[in-house]
């Protein structure tokens, strides 16, 4: 975990381990008559890391939204953690158990303080005795660097600290796979780097990501695989050095002459 | 603090000075302008035309004990029909020498109030406590086991009548409103229907003839023999009345939680319960609570409807004391004692709600 030589390095991602930890198979949905996701096959590996970018509207969050069933799909199979998303409410719960999710606007509890954010899934949901899911809290609240806030409420924090809380929230559940929103998109520029650091230690821990975002460095320096979506489907995915510097369809490359100016 | 000690910062600047005393103050909100000023001007003047021959007649001129003789002759008000009928009007047709009970009652009621006002007693035991004074009143006031004399619910009245139509009415129709809130968000379609229809007849209805139909159509259903206490039944009406206004105020406040919310708390794998119990509705009724303080006031002073169902709540037994030829023609001196105690009841409830509001803001720092 503290590992000083991985602090060092410029986060060179580990590998994946060859055991999957979600695989999505030709995968559907609508929103009324409109075909959001057209066909999505994906497998993502434990460990493995992969960015997700895209033009506005393609369904990238529709996508995400899907694998922790806020959204439902209406065709295919997702399999997350051997677990398959049918309309089993025990599953859906189990499975949003397992997997955490960190959205565009933070979403914070606005009526509890900091630590109670953070201790509300580890009691109701693991029913983890209070006094340890406090100091489970407190730990990550450590390792995002926001401790001394634990007994402040969300409004009172700036919004990179609330995005680092809602990090933290999420890891108190010790999940195994970890979900990104366009995590720093509502962010002021000088409050992007402190949560997109949070989010290298926690891929130099091994930890299983997606994350949709459009930080082409962050992607870089972290990601496996990067997937590029257009309307509705994954049109290319690669390794980050491949889809940056030798993308292959024309669309990839309009949207990364956009991007990169 | 010491900003002229520190040499190099910048200065700590004090935010201006407000006020400059009272004179400061009266210009500065009495007379800013023409228009203020002669408003102002022409408040006092009224003040002046009517509060000292108010205070007069209160207070010098008034009688506060004699007979209803010696009030027609006082030149002010006569307090005397108060304080000479208190005990009938506070009690209604209690047994006289019974009326300790329903006073220890409702101090027993007013001290589970005044505990429960702290939130830091808000916990599991608060509920016990409840359930062991309620049961303790409810003793008190019924008699027939541990030596006390069985009164009859037919013979309450007054103050504690008041008092246990209100507060168990508001107690109850609370959460029979928020589960019918509820209800009317539910995807299930049965349950959502069966809530809006409920509501909807509810609330096209004024609370007086729920009262007539639970006094006098109900009973017309039930099988020989059968009867329910009359004040129960129209406890039962004020319930399901006051349930479906505070229904509607509370689903605006379910409205207005961002959709962010829900997924926040699902995303954690909190169930449907769970999300609402410790995410949604705390937030929800909080943003309500103005909305529905004015619900349960509204409610607690028309409990006095149930007048019209020959029950002697406080101010039917008022009208009674009046209605005697001995006090005719003090009602307003009658009404104003019953003023003040509703005022009291309505003005702790307002207070109590702004107090709870504060408490329970997490914006400031
Ligand atoms: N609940 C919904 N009902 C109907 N249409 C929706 C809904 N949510 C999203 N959509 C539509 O589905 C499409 C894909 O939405 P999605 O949010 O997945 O896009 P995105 O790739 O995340 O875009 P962005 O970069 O703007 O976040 C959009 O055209 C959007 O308008
Ligand atoms: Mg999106």
């Amino acid at each position: 975990m503290g590992d000083q030589s991985a602090a060092k390095k410029p986060a060179v991602p580990a590998a994946p381990s060859d055991e999957v930890m979600i695989e999505i198979i030709d995968m559907h949905k609508w929103f009324g008559e409109f075909h959001v996701l057209q066909g999505i096959n994906l497998t993502v590996k434990k460990k493995e890391r992969i960015v997700i970018c895209g033009p506005s509207g393609s369904g990238k969050s529709t996508l995400i939204r899907c694998i922790n069933r806020l959204e439902e799909h209406q065709r295919g199979k997702i399999i997350v953690d051997g677990i398959e998303l049918t309309n089993n409410i025990r599953n859906i719960e189990q499975i949003r158990a397992e997997v955490g999710m960190v959205f565009q606007h933070f979403n914070l509890f606005p009526h509890l303080t900091i630590l109670e954010n953070l201790t509300l899934g580890p009691i109701w949901v693991r029913k983890t005795p209070k006094r340890k899911a406090e100091e489970m809290a407190m730990y990550y609240l450590e390792k995002v660097h926001i401790a001394e806030q634990a007994k402040k409420y969300p409004g009172q924090l700036s919004g990179g600290q609330q995005q680092r809380v809602a990090i933290a929230r999420s890891l108190c559940m010790e999940p195994k796979v970890m979900l990104f929103d366009e995590p720093t998109s509502a962010l002021d520029p000088e409050m992007i780097k402190e949560v997109l650091d949070v989010m290298i230690e926690l891929a130099q821990e091994g930890m299983t990501m997606i994350v949709v975002t459009h930080e082409m460095g962050f992607a870089k320096s972290v990601a496996h695989r990067v997937l590029f979506m257009d309307y509705g489907r994954i049109v290319e995915e690669n390794t980050p050095e491949m889809f940056f510097e030798n993308p292959r369809h024309e669309r990839t490359k309009l949207f990364l002459s956009q991007i990169l100016h | 603090m010491a900003s002229a000690a520190q040499p190099t910062e910048r200065e700590v600047l004090k935010p201006p000075p407000t006020s400059v005393g009272v004179v400061g103050w009266v210009r500065a909100n009495l007379f800013n302008g023409f228009f203020n000023s002669l408003l102002t001007l022409a408040t006092i003047f009224l003040l002046y035309k009517t509060v000292p021959p108010l205070i007069r007649w209160a207070f010098i001129d008034s009688v506060w004990h004699t007979g209803g003789q010696g009030c027609r002759q006082a030149t002010g008000a006569c307090w005397a029909v108060v304080t000479e009928n208190l005990r009938f009007i506070i009690f209604g047709f209690y047994p006289y020498d019974q009326q300790w009970r329903p006073l220890t009652a409702m101090l027993l009621l007013f001290l589970l109030l005044f505990i429960s006002r702290d939130r830091r007693y808000w916990k599991k035991s608060l509920l016990y406590t409840w359930v062991i004074g309620l049961t303790a009143m409810g003793i008190l006031m019924r008699g027939g086991i541990l030596g006390l004399q069985p009164v009859e619910s037919t013979q309450w009245g007054g103050l504690p009548l008041t008092l246990l139509l209100s507060i168990f009415g508001l107690t109850a129709a609370y959460p029979l409103g928020v589960l019918l809130a509820l209800g009317r968000q539910s995807q299930m379609k049965g349950i959502k229907t069966l809530c809006v229809v409920y509501i909807e007849l509810i609330r096209g209805v004024p609370l007086i003839s729920l009262l007539f139909m639970s006094s006098i159509i109900f009973p017309l259903f039930l099988p020989e023999g059968v009867t329910i206490n009359k004040i129960l039944r129209a406890q039962v009406a004020i319930i399901l009345f006051t349930a479906a206004y505070i229904a509607e105020v509370v689903r605006g406040g379910l409205q207005g939680m961002p959709r962010g919310q829900y997924e926040a708390a699902e995303a954690l794998g909190l169930n449907y319960y769970l999300t609402m119990r410790l995410v949604i509705l705390p937030q929800a009724l909080k943003i309500v609570i103005p909305p529905t303080v004015s619900i349960l006031i509204s409610a607690f002073k028309d409990t006095s409807l149930v007048v019209i169902i020959a029950l002697y709540d406080v101010l039917k037994t008022t009208q009674s004391v009046l209605s005697n030829p001995k006090w005719m023609g003090f009602s307003p001196e009658a009404y104003i004692f019953v003023a003040i105690l509703y005022f009291l009841g309505c003005f702790s409830m307002s207070n109590y709600s702004r107090k709870l509001e504060k408490e329970l803001s997490t914006e400031e720092y």
